[in-house]
């Protein structure tokens, strides 16, 4: 990127990576010592913000960050453009009110603070050439140099950047801005904390990053020169990462001081991303990668160009090294510091139409003011072409990810219920499009205009309110929906199956009692467990008990039902062997109330593990357990939840048989894509039944072999149901894992028998649908059973166009029965911007969205085309993507840098995450089962989910000081990272390891395992041992909050350093080479500029 | 071949041999009649014992098995009644026999009885035709895949263990199927507005008869079957649920419009068979007051020897007696009933089998004894009866033979051999020997002998046997025209008459009531079927297919007994002239006691004479047919309707339709006088009878 044009004025590639770390350094170092680096920082945080606003912000701001404080007097200018771009965003801010209130004032901090950075920007400058790191630095600086590529970071624009997209990025940008300023105080002291080094400037720096950000694009141009400089210092200071957080920190600095603290925590990060980030930067303004040695050194050879694009600027001198400085390419780390820093303090309010909301990786509380929160949808864009021909050539995928019954934080109100009474919900006539705030009234508030088909529809009377003089009417506000993005109707009886209110719906267990059940312990252990979870099952609102009832089967090769009637003294077992043709053989008495039958049931489940103790059972069946399940449902009249515990392969005869088909020698073979199809239709078959009963399917299972999850799963994938697996389950190892998974699942709030719609503006349309759901025609998703948890991911595609005036608009209306048995509707209602200039699309992405959809589009792929050709696909889209940007919205440049937008400028490296994937690319470790378990995973994950799946957090628990409380900063997943004296914690939403350097202090040792010393410390150890020391309490600590943030219960593994189990352990660092032929993030960086370079020319 | 001694055989006591007088082979005794003389002879050879029964000792004594189908569609009261009964024959069995509990209704549950804690059943769609390989698998009745052991001994322990779960020793689990009958719930499936609950019967009935196939093939079992209704689902469905489409009657099925009669015929068939192939009897209690299908299921007991009862609820002392009765039991303490018996029959050369008529299957034994003209079930000389007891009969058919090739030996002994191997109900296996012989008598020459020796009641039961047996396959007045024809040739080579003039007809006293048998059978339910249900038919024939000569003669000719002030009881001609205003009557019919009250004793009952003091004689005069009601009460089986009524009662009808109607509306003036009451039928009467039969006769054109 950057880098090489950083390059150019300097020289670009060694030096940027010097320079990031210089910037580190040199933000911490230099601009400590002048005086001014502070301020400077300060400048540069302020103009990150504004990057940050968008993820590409916060690439931006990277940059920012490092073009500040190189830039300092160059980028004076810059900044103060940026601000007043920045200026301008607030206007368009200005809509939110209050809010953008609070921010202007953090702007104006950002602009002095701008002012001042600039004179360190110039070092920042420099060090940012180097440092490319941050995305957003690059941004800026590709801004400056590169121009344009920081499409997101709008200054940049303004510098140079600004051209293409400045303006409606500065505004994009800004809202964010403001939100900085917010933050800058709150966050600031975490992020201090985290990072530990920078006492005193990273509180500066934290409120600066945000200027800062802004005003490096604004300097960029100027910083250029200044880049080089830095560069060199970068190089130096590569080693430090924490010198990238100083800058980032140091650009809040003066203005905020406690913002600074923030910062200063993030810019730690940063650095590191600096020192590679320069030559990142150069990539990331412009994307320039060239330099990136390593990579091309790796590339090298495969690239001619490598050298040659590094070379092209300066790069071939300093690089002679060849090595593209992973420092100095853009760092996930450094994006979601700042993003975090930038936008985590202030509520994101969804008043304005297109606002991109913070990073999922960023705590952040949500106002809903007529668009539904992130939580419930989030969009590959914010900004949509206007033509479908634009969104052709900028082959950007238009998506949103769609969670609709998203669980919410407690400081948020989930949707309010309103009753429109008999008529039911009020609905436009011709796109039967439920009332929300876009609707137009017209005519004194006698009609309305539908906001998606434009029909005029007569307001029902009792509906009629007047309109007051803005054309709004007198009670917008006191009815949810036409003030709220998101919020619930109760359906009339129309909505309802058969025209009949439904009953409540039902859990039914269903346990698998053959042999290898039984001697795994986990028969007893689920029976014991169960008697007191069914006390907790999901109930609505505040009701004393829940509504659901409960039934039990067990089964091997026959299914045993069981008729627990309150009546009755003991259970009652009624075996149904003819599993060919299954049917539930009691009506009375197999769906109880818990409460009413808890002594029957108790009984049950005390004499479950003894029935079966002695089996000798090793045959199981699959497909009839499901059919039992579902025919008792529907026997019942009501829609519900099977939970089946299953431990192996169903060879016994009966429909669903399936025998053993794993074949590793297919991989890589056209024939590949079989081991993700199931074996058999009979399961769609099944399936397509239980959506129709309403009846959701969650699979635990415990092989010790292979059992073709890819059809097991299918039924629970088309469902809306989850798969749980573990591998081998012994009760010792495993018990805690499952019991917790099992807990959250039988808990968690669902909605049954579920219809989901998605309706758009005429323009565009809902063309296709990922997710854990089944579809009977081309528009209705249906699930049988839907939690907080499921997302499904919609893509759209225009047929028309769209104008900008209106913008596009999307509603998602979900009709559910909630867990008490009442149906509802629940509507989310989301508005975007429509653009004629691809930059804006570009200013407006979300990185992290994109990645959802790819990874789910790429994962459904391999089930019809061969996996070779998923992965091309994928490089190609990526590739057309920023070569688009390339050719339309940066500025010329030299073809030798790789110039990536300012919000994509993590694209290249979690698009590499996600084709080193086991799915796309399996290690020999990886079978056949784990993958297809995967890649159904993956189907219904949210954004979060795949963010974190794909690369994963590494989070150093001994670098910062004990009484340090906040969670460590994150470092980028790579072994270099890693140092030998400390221990890391890392996740990525499934897995949980605690690596153990080798020489790491025997204190340590002793206070968190309780033994003397590293060699004593149990390899594979899954708990760590309670003891009585602040450092204990402390990763025990963050281990329990680290598994509150995910949905399923991730177990602990100790891998200490040179052991057999660090292999595992490697494997998910993702920014490495993989042991499976994995690019390194580096190597992959440069491929990815070869595409481009080839689809430039 | 293996012969039995008999006292026909020819003994050389010094030799110790003897010569069979069926195959004229000359045998060895076995060492222990080693001691036999002429003045020690074995019970064999003493002509008073002319049926001898053995023991044999060998091979494993397999205990009583009885398997109880219960329909649980039944209204509260009766399955009340019918759980509080079938608790109470728990405490009548032995407590070594095993037992085993079915239940059904829209569904079938084959009911675990060792469990502690949970009660554990097998539950079977009632929808589904399952094989009895099917049935075995799904019950986890098949072997487990042990490697194949040769080794005979191994077999007998194998029993127990793979049956224990559903059949178990009665002092085992005495408790537990208490308890759980007491439970016992009735069908849960609601049944909507209008429909007949769904019944598994078929389903039900052939699970019992596949449980016992795969756990005790060859050993003598009783499978119980208890219904409420009508089987409405499945294989073996005889009506649909739909209340507004009525059962078959013998009208549709004439019409051909009994849409489910032939399958439903056919699975019972097929079970029915596949239980005496077995030696599994199959008994049937259907009690409700619509058919419940015992037309279909008919063959289940037929075949296998089971018992038929029908009543109109479990909730009456028809069932709840007639039940009870089952379990009775002997001096010795053992159950009035046997299993799994084969009867041989052997023939002198002279004689062929023509076949049996009875609760039997055939062997399909070809031997040179069997004869080619099959009468009943032929064409084999061993027949399989699955349950027997003290009243069990089979008619066996022979055919003379040979006469012209070989001609029969003056003064020579034709002898039959009946040998039954069954398992008597203390488990041990026996043969029972009946051996007989009789002189030979010249068709032409010794006609007389031949009269003289004949048993018309014998005779006219055989008859009757042949022709209801008939009457399962043909139209009833085929059956009719055969029997008058048989009747008509009988008469013309007996008795004395003057061609073409039938007044001059004569019968010998040992033919005189035969005529009269005949004229009352054709009239009888067996052979028609106005006025009865098509399971009622099925229900008598049942009977009178089984039941010893006395009981059979009741059943074609009831017995009416009259009670006055005349004299003591006496039995009366069962003719409408017998019902008179001053006497009491009781009619046994078999199926049936009525007491009739005749006009002025009604009066008298209604005035309350028999409560005054001085009236007691008419107190004891109504008292004492209702004793002897009750003497013939406690000795059948099973329980007849007891029917008490009087002069113009509706139920006075069972009487009616019994009598010879010597006075109807047609003659009644003819015949004036006092005496009878008329009977309003067409029917011809017994004299109008005799008068064909007379002309017939005699007349030379036949």
């Amino acid at each position: 990127m950057n880098v090489n044009q950083s390059a150019p004025p300097v020289p670009p590639f060694g030096q940027p990576q010097p320079v990031y770390l210089g910037h580190h350094q040199s933000s911490y170092g230099g601009q400590p010592g002048s005086t001014t680096a502070p301020t400077s920082y300060g400048a540069y945080n302020g103009p990150v913000p504004g990057y940050q606003q968008t993820p590409p912000p916060g690439v931006s701001r990277a940059p920012p960050s490092s073009g500040a404080p190189p830039a300092s007097t160059a980028q004076g200018p810059c900044g103060q453009t940026a601000y007043g771009q920045f200026g301008q965003g607030d206007v368009q801010n200005g809509p939110s009110s209050t809010v953008q209130m609070q921010r202007l004032p953090g702007y104006q901090p950002f602009g002095s603070a701008i002012l001042a950075p600039v004179v360190s920007q110039p070092a920042v400058l420099q060090p940012y050439g180097p440092p490319p790191t941050s995305a957003q630095v690059t941004a800026q600086l590709a801004g400056m140099q590169i121009s344009g590529t920081v499409a997101p970071a709008s200054p940049p624009s303004g510098l140079g950047y600004g051209p293409p997209t400045s303006l409606a990025s500065a505004s994009g940008s800004f809202p964010n801005s403001g939100l900085y300023g917010s933050y800058p105080q709150g966050q600031a002291p975490p992020l201090g904390q985290a990072q530990g080094h920078p006492g005193t400037q990273p509180p500066q720096r934290s409120v600066p990053l945000q200027a800062s950000s802004f005003t490096p694009p604004a300097s960029g141009g100027p910083r250029m020169p200044s880049m080089t400089g830095p560069l060199l210092p970068g190089q130096s200071f590569g080693g430090p990462p924490v010198s990238q957080p100083n800058h980032v920190s140091s650009p809040a600095p003066q203005a905020l001081p406690p913002g600074t603290q923030m910062t200063g925590p993030p810019g730690p990060p940063l650095p590191p991303m600096h020192s590679s980030q320069q030559p990142g930067y150069q990539l990331q303004q412009n994307g320039s990668f060239g330099p990136t040695r390593g990579p091309q050194s790796n590339y090298g050879s495969p690239y001619p160009g490598a050298a040659a694009f590094g070379s092209q600027p300066g790069p071939p001198q300093p690089l002679p090294a060849k090595r593209l400085d992973p420092d100095a390419i853009p760092s996930p780390i450094q994006v979601i510091e700042d993003d975090r820093n930038n936008r985590g303090s202030e509520p994101f309010v969804t008043g304005v139409r297109g606002q991109v909301p913070p990073l999922v990786t960023t705590n952040f509380l949500v106002k809903d003011q007529g668009n539904a929160s992130p939580r419930y949808i989030r969009c590959t864009s914010y900004n949509i072409p206007c033509t479908s021909d634009m969104a052709k050539q900028a082959q950007v995928p238009l998506a949103a990810v769609i969670k609709p019954l998203a669980r919410l934080p407690p400081e948020e109100a989930s949707p309010y219920v309103v009753d429109h009474g008999e008529s039911g919900p009020l609905r436009c006539n011709r796109c039967k499009a439920y009332m929300c705030p876009f609707m137009q009234f017209v005519e004194g508030g006698r009609r309305f205009q539908c906001c998606f088909c434009s029909c005029i529809n007569d307001v029902p009377p009792q509906y009629f309110q007047h309109l007051d003089h803005t054309g709004k009417r007198v009670d917008a506000y006191d009815r949810p929906e036409l003030s709220l993005g998101s919020y619930e109707f109760l359906a009339t009886v129309d909505y309802c199956k058969n025209n009949k209110f439904p009953s409540p719906p039902a859990f039914i267990f269903m346990i698998d009692v053959s042999y290898n059940a039984i001697r795994s312990g986990l028969v007893r252990l689920l029976c014991e467990e169960l008697k007191s979870l069914l006390d907790f099952l999901p109930r609505e609102g505040r009701a004393e008990e829940s509504a659901i009832r409960v039934g039990f089967v067990t089964y091997n090769k026959v299914l045993h039902f069981y008729n627990v009637k309150s009546s009755l003294a003991q259970p009652q077992m009624m075996v149904v062997s003819d599993v060919g043709d299954m049917f539930v053989p009691l009506l009375d008495g197999f769906l109880v109330n818990v409460n009413e039958s808890q002594a029957v049931i108790t009984s049950l489940l005390d004499q479950i593990p003894e029935m079966f103790a002695d089996t000798r059972e090793t045959e199981t069946v699959f497909a009839p357990v499901i059919q039992a399940g579902m025919e008792a449902l529907k026997a019942a009249e009501c829609a519900g939840k099977l939970f089946l515990f299953h431990t192996s392969l169903p060879i016994a005869e009966a429909p669903g048989k399936l025998k053993n088909r794993d074949d590793r020698k297919l991989i890589n073979t056209d024939k590949e894509k079989t081991l993700f199809q199931p074996q058999t239709g009979a399961y769609q078959t099944l399936a397509k039944e239980c959506v129709a009963q309403g009846c959701c399917v969650d699979l635990f299972l415990f092989p010790n072999q292979y059992v073709d999850v890819a059809t097991l799963s299918v039924v629970p994938q088309l469902t809306g149901g989850s798969v749980y697996k573990y591998a081998c389950f012994q009760v010792e190892n495993d018990q805690e894992r499952f019991l917790s998974d099992l807990r959250r699942d039988v808990q968690k709030v669902v909605g049954f028998d579920a219809v989901m719609r998605v309706r758009t503006s005429t323009g565009i349309r809902a063309v296709d649908f990922f997710g854990a759901f089944y579809m009977n025609n081309t528009t209705d998703v249906e699930l049988a059973g839907l939690d907080g948890d499921k997302t499904v991911t919609v893509e759209f595609k225009h047929d028309d166009r769209l104008n900008e005036e209106n913008g596009a608009l999307l509603q998602c209306a979900l009709l559910y029965t909630s867990c008490a048995g009442q149906r509802r509707l629940r509507i989310h209602n989301l508005a975007l911007n429509c653009c004629t200039q691809l930059a804006d699309l570009y200013r407006n992405c979300e990185t992290d969205t994109l990645i959802n959809y790819m990874a789910k589009f790429a994962y459904r792929g391999v089930l019809s085309s061969p996996v070779k050709t998923v992965r091309d696909t994928l490089i190609t889209q990526c590739a057309q993507i920023l070569a688009c940007y390339r050719k339309n919205c940066a500025s010329p440049s030299s073809a030798g840098q790789l110039i990536l937008p300012e919000c994509m400028k993590l694209l290249p490296v979690y698009l590499n995450c996600v084709l080193k994937s086991d799915v796309l690319q399996p290690g020999a470790e990886v079978t056949t089962d784990d993958r297809a378990y995967v890649r159904q995973l993956v189907t219904s994950m949210d954004v979060a989910e795949t963010n974190v799946f794909f690369y994963p957090r590494l989070l150093p628990l001994t670098k910062s000081p004990i009484e340090n409380t906040t969670e460590p900063p994150a470092v980028r997943a790579s072994e270099e990272r890693l140092s030998n004296g400390d221990i890391y914690l890392l996740e990525n939403g499934l897995n949980l390891f605690l690596w153990v350097g080798a020489s790491v202090q025997q204190g340590v040792v002793q206070s968190l395992f309780g033994v003397s010393s590293f060699s004593q410390i149990t390899s594979g150890l899954s708990v760590l041992p309670v003891l009585d020391n602040l450092l204990s309490k402390k990763v025990q600590g963050l281990i329990d909050s680290l598994r509150a943030q995910r949905s399923r219960y991730m177990k602990l593994i100790v891998v200490k350093q040179e052991d057999k189990l660090e292999t595992l352990f490697k494997h998910f660092l993702v920014e490495d080479k993989s042991l499976s032929g994995g690019a390194s993030y580096v190597d992959f960086l440069c491929h990815m500029h070869k595409e481009i370079r080839q689809l430039l020319s | 071949m293996v012969m039995l001694y008999g006292r026909k055989s020819q003994v050389d006591y010094r030799a110790k041999l003897w010569a069979c007088n069926f195959c004229f082979q000359r045998n060895q005794f076995p060492p222990a009649y080693a001691g036999i003389s002429e003045v020690n002879q074995p019970a064999e050879l003493m002509p008073q014992f002319s049926t001898v029964e053995y023991v044999i000792q060998r091979g494993a004594q397999s205990p009583l098995i009885f398997l109880y189908v219960v329909d649980t569609c039944l209204e509260e009261d009766d399955l009340q009644a019918l759980k509080e009964s079938l608790q109470m024959s728990l405490s009548l069995l032995p407590p070594d026999a095993l037992v085993g509990l079915i239940t059904f209704g829209r569904m079938v549950q084959v009911h675990e009885l060792s469990c502690e804690g949970i009660s554990k059943s097998y539950v079977f769609r009632g929808t589904k035709d399952l094989t009895a390989k099917q049935i075995q698998d799904m019950l986890g009745l098949t072997k487990p895949a042990v490697p194949v052991h040769p080794a005979r001994p191994a077999q007998p322990q194998e029993h127990p263990s793979i049956s224990s779960r559903f059949l178990q020793p009665i002092h085992k689990i005495d408790m537990n199927l208490t308890d759980l009958l007491g439970e016992l719930q009735r069908d849960p499936w609601p049944v909507p507005q209008g429909k007949r609950p769904l019944r598994s019967t078929g389903v039900a009935l052939s699970i019992a008869v596949g449980l016992l196939e795969g756990t005790f093939p060859n050993t003598g079992a009783r499978i119980m079957l208890f219904i409420g209704g009508p089987p409405t689902q499945g294989p073996g469905m005889v009506v649909g649920d739909e209340l507004k489409v009525p059962i078959r009657s013998w009208h549709d099925i004439e019409k051909d419009n009994a849409r489910f009669m032939k399958k439903a015929t056919k699975h019972y068939e097929m079970l029915a068979n596949r239980a005496a192939a077995n030696g599994h009897c199959i008994d049937i209690y259907a009690c409700a007051l619509d058919q419940t299908g015992l037309l279909e299921m008919k063959c289940c007991t037929n075949l296998t020897g089971g018992h038929m009862v029908m009543g109109d609820s479990f909730n009456t002392s028809l069932f709840k007696q007639t039940f009870q009765r089952i379990f009775s039991k002997d001096f010795n303490g053992n159950f009035r009933m046997a299993f799994g018996a084969t009867l041989e029959v052997k023939t002198s050369r002279e004689l062929k089998v023509a076949g049996a008529i009875g609760p039997c299957v055939s062997l399909n034994v070809k031997g040179p004894c069997v004869s080619e003209n099959e009468l009943g079930v032929g064409g084999t000389s061993q027949w399989k009866i699955c349950g027997l007891d003290p009243t069990s009969t089979l008619g066996i058919y022979f055919e003379v033979v040979n006469q012209h090739n070989a001609p029969i030996p003056q003064g020579g002994r034709g002898a039959i051999q009946f040998v039954t191997h069954y398992q008597h109900s203390s488990t041990q296996r026996r043969i029972r020997v009946t051996t007989i012989a009789r002189n030979w008598a010249d068709a032409q020459s010794q006609l007389k002998h031949i009269e003289a020796a004949f048993d018309q009641e014998a005779a006219a039961v055989l008859m009757a046997r042949l022709g209801v047996f008939r009457a399962e396959s043909e139209e009833g007045p085929d059956v009719l025209r055969w029997l008058d024809r048989q009747l008509i040739r009988l008469c013309q080579k007996f008795g004395q008459y003057t061609k073409e003039d039938p007044a001059s007809f004569r019968l010998s006293d040992s033919f005189s009531l035969y005529p009269q048998f005949m004229f009352h059978l054709r009239r009888s339910p067996f052979l028609q079927v106005f006025n009865n249900s098509p399971d009622e038919s099925s229900y008598y024939r049942h009977h009178f297919a089984r039941q010893d000569l006395t009981q059979s003669l009741i059943m074609i000719q009831p017995i009416l007994y009259s009670y006055s002030f005349h004299g003591p009881p006496e039995p009366v001609l069962l003719d409408s002239s017998s019902i008179l205003a001053d006497r009491i009557l009781l009619m046994d019919t078999f199926f049936q006691i009525v007491i009739y009250l005749g006009e002025t004793i009604a009066q008298w009952q209604k005035a309350g004479y028999q409560d005054m003091p001085e009236y007691e004689n008419f107190k004891h005069l109504l008292q004492a047919p209702l004793d002897d009601a009750q003497e013939i009460l406690h000795a059948r089986f099973p329980m007849p309707r007891y029917i008490n009524t009087e002069h113009g009662g509706s139920q006075a009808r069972f009487l009616l339709s019994k009598v010879n109607p010597s006075q109807t509306h047609n003659n009644l003036y003819a015949w004036g006088q006092e005496t009878g009451a008329p009977i309003l039928t067409d029917d011809v009467s017994l004299q109008v009878f005799m008068d064909h039969l007379k002309k017939l006769a005699v007349s030379s054109a036949c």
